[in-house]
């Protein structure tokens, strides 16, 4: 019996990402994950926070003093104006039981940053979570901005994309080496696409555009085969990356429902357009990342597609080999890894080929994110397999 | 309350005047689950006909939950209650007047 002192209080949305993470520090020991490069795939900051900014850099001078006109008059959209905010979306940290998730509202004094009084306070926040965990390098995407294919107004939308485009790569990507991102293409406008591949291709921390997956996008179309040309030489990745959508939670009455499904049921069209109109077959260097699905929908996609194609062959005639063998190619993220059935995922692993083709990822700071000893602590997994997930496939994957 | 021991850190909590203590370290990925919400359970009341009649709070099993990911568990058993074999680590404690002690 021993008596001891006084430590911590509650976890609540104004502790400091180092306080909460600090029992991720411990698996840094515990797996010696000093030992390996790691690179976290999938994470976010609140662009939201920098909304007063990010306005400034609406190119449309008439979408521009339409957004600060909204931002400086009503009373709840300093923070929204423009954007299509879902608000189901505050439904994310189940009445406050995940404060990570409202909102990281932790002080940040100048003196945290390396560059004292012109660190961006995101910037600060990201290193944080990044020391805390043992990551190396972090690809940080923004929040609700990946709910922007549901915009209703497509030349918003692809204002809306342009300036945070241009916001994040001057005031964060610029700024600090260890942090990269797969920047939003304006998918609505394969012309707009291009000009943003184009434009900001090359800056610094670009490595690779994306689609935010929730939005009707017959990516099929022939309009989008310059874009994938474009993408395919250059050498950049093409990611779509997941979010969750209400217009499902019509026929759902609860976020749990919502969250489950949309957020796979999005890349399941995509991922079934990709493979059935033979893109892998045209595109062949083109590497897709699927991102924030999990991954216990892949073996489902695997057999599925794979079963009706062995019957419906002429419906697929690009096709050279089994749809499966395409995703087999393919890269994916890693969260929200589904483990409650180790068994299943190892089977699951051992489909997608996940020792050259899973990418570790945190996608801090949400509610279900994943730390690295998750990987680090998989009994099944190989010693290349790990150092590859965890880092050293997106090394060569993004070329860092 | 909180509180490092040793290597490790130990919540200590009361409920309805006995007192539980449990290492900070959350089942699930390991995360600080003693400094966690502490709220009642939540149950889903139905009608004589299995018509769902909303929520409500069940104030006799406070739930610690885990602020990482929102595990919860029962204050009094230490067990998630979807499934009982993922549980806390429980500690011995003890009172004496004004001081705890705690067994690790
Ligand atoms: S670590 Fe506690 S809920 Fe995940």
């Amino acid at each position: 019996m021993s008596e001891f002192e006084y430590r911590e209080p509650q976890i609540t949305i104004h502790s400091d990402t180092r306080e909460i993470l600090a029992n991720a520090r411990r698996d840094i020991d515990r797996y010696n994950l000093r030992d390996y490069f790691i690179v976290d795939v999938d994470s976010h900051h609140v662009e939201l926070d920098s909304w007063a900014e990010i306005l400034e850099y609406v190119q449309d001078p008439v979408v521009r003093q339409v957004g600060k006109a909204m931002a400086a008059n009503w009373p709840n959209a300093r923070n929204l104006a423009l954007s299509n905010h879902p608000p189901g979306l505050t439904m994310q940290d189940v009445g406050g039981r995940i404060p990570h998730q409202a909102q990281l509202a932790e002080r940040v004094d100048a003196v945290d940053g390396e560059h004292p009084g012109s660190e961006h306070r995101d910037l600060t926040l990201v290193r944080r979570a990044m020391d805390s965990m043992g990551i190396a390098m972090q690809i940080v995407f923004p929040q609700p901005m990946l709910e922007v294919g549901l915009h209703p107004n497509p030349d918003i939308e692809n204002q809306l994309i342009w300036a945070y485009n241009r916001w994040f790569t001057e005031r964060i990507l610029a700024q600090e080496p260890r942090v990269k991102s797969m920047l939003a293409l304006p998918f609505n406008s394969p012309e707009g696409c291009l000009k943003t591949i184009r434009e900001f291709g090359e800056k610094p921390g670009v490595v690779g555009f994306l689609i935010t997956s929730q939005r009707q996008a017959p990516l099929f179309k022939n309009e989008y085969m310059p874009v994938y040309r474009e993408l395919e030489e250059r050498g950049l990745p093409f990611g779509f990356h997941a979010g969750p959508d209400y217009s499902v939670g019509k026929q759902m009455n609860r976020f749990i429902s919502v969250h489950a499904m949309s957020f796979v049921t999005c890349n399941m069209v995509h991922l079934t357009n990709w493979i059935i109109n033979g893109l892998p077959e045209r595109f062949p260097k083109l590497k897709t990342v699927w991102i924030e699905s999990g991954l216990a929908w892949l073996p489902f996609m695997m057999q599925r597609l794979d079963h009706e194609y062995l019957m419906r062959q002429s419906e697929a005639p690009l096709l050279k080999r089994l749809p499966s063998e395409y995703m087999q190619e393919m890269f994916y993220t890693s969260q929200p890894m589904e483990a409650t059935n180790l068994k299943l995922l190892e089977a699951t692993m051992d489909a997608i080929h996940a020792e050259t083709q899973l990418m570790y990822a945190s996608d801090w700071p949400h509610w279900d994110f994943d730390v690295p000893g998750r990987i680090a602590g998989l009994p099944f997994l190989s010693e290349t397999a790990k150092r590859n997930i965890l880092g050293e496939t997106a090394r060569k994957v993004f070329r860092l | 309350m909180v509180k490092d021991l040793a290597s490790t850190t130990v919540g200590v909590f009361r409920v309805e005047g006995k007192l539980y203590a449990y290492e900070n370290t959350c089942p699930h990925q390991g995360g600080p689950v003693c400094q966690g919400l502490l709220i009642p359970r939540v149950e889903e009341k139905l009608n004589a006909s299995q018509g769902a009649e909303g929520f409500r709070f069940d104030e006799s099993d406070p739930r610690l939950v885990c602020p990482w990911h929102g595990f919860e568990f029962s204050v009094k058993t230490g067990c998630h209650p979807g499934k009982a074999e993922i549980r806390l680590t429980q500690f011995e404690v003890e009172e004496e007047g004004e001081l705890v002690y705690v067994r690790v």
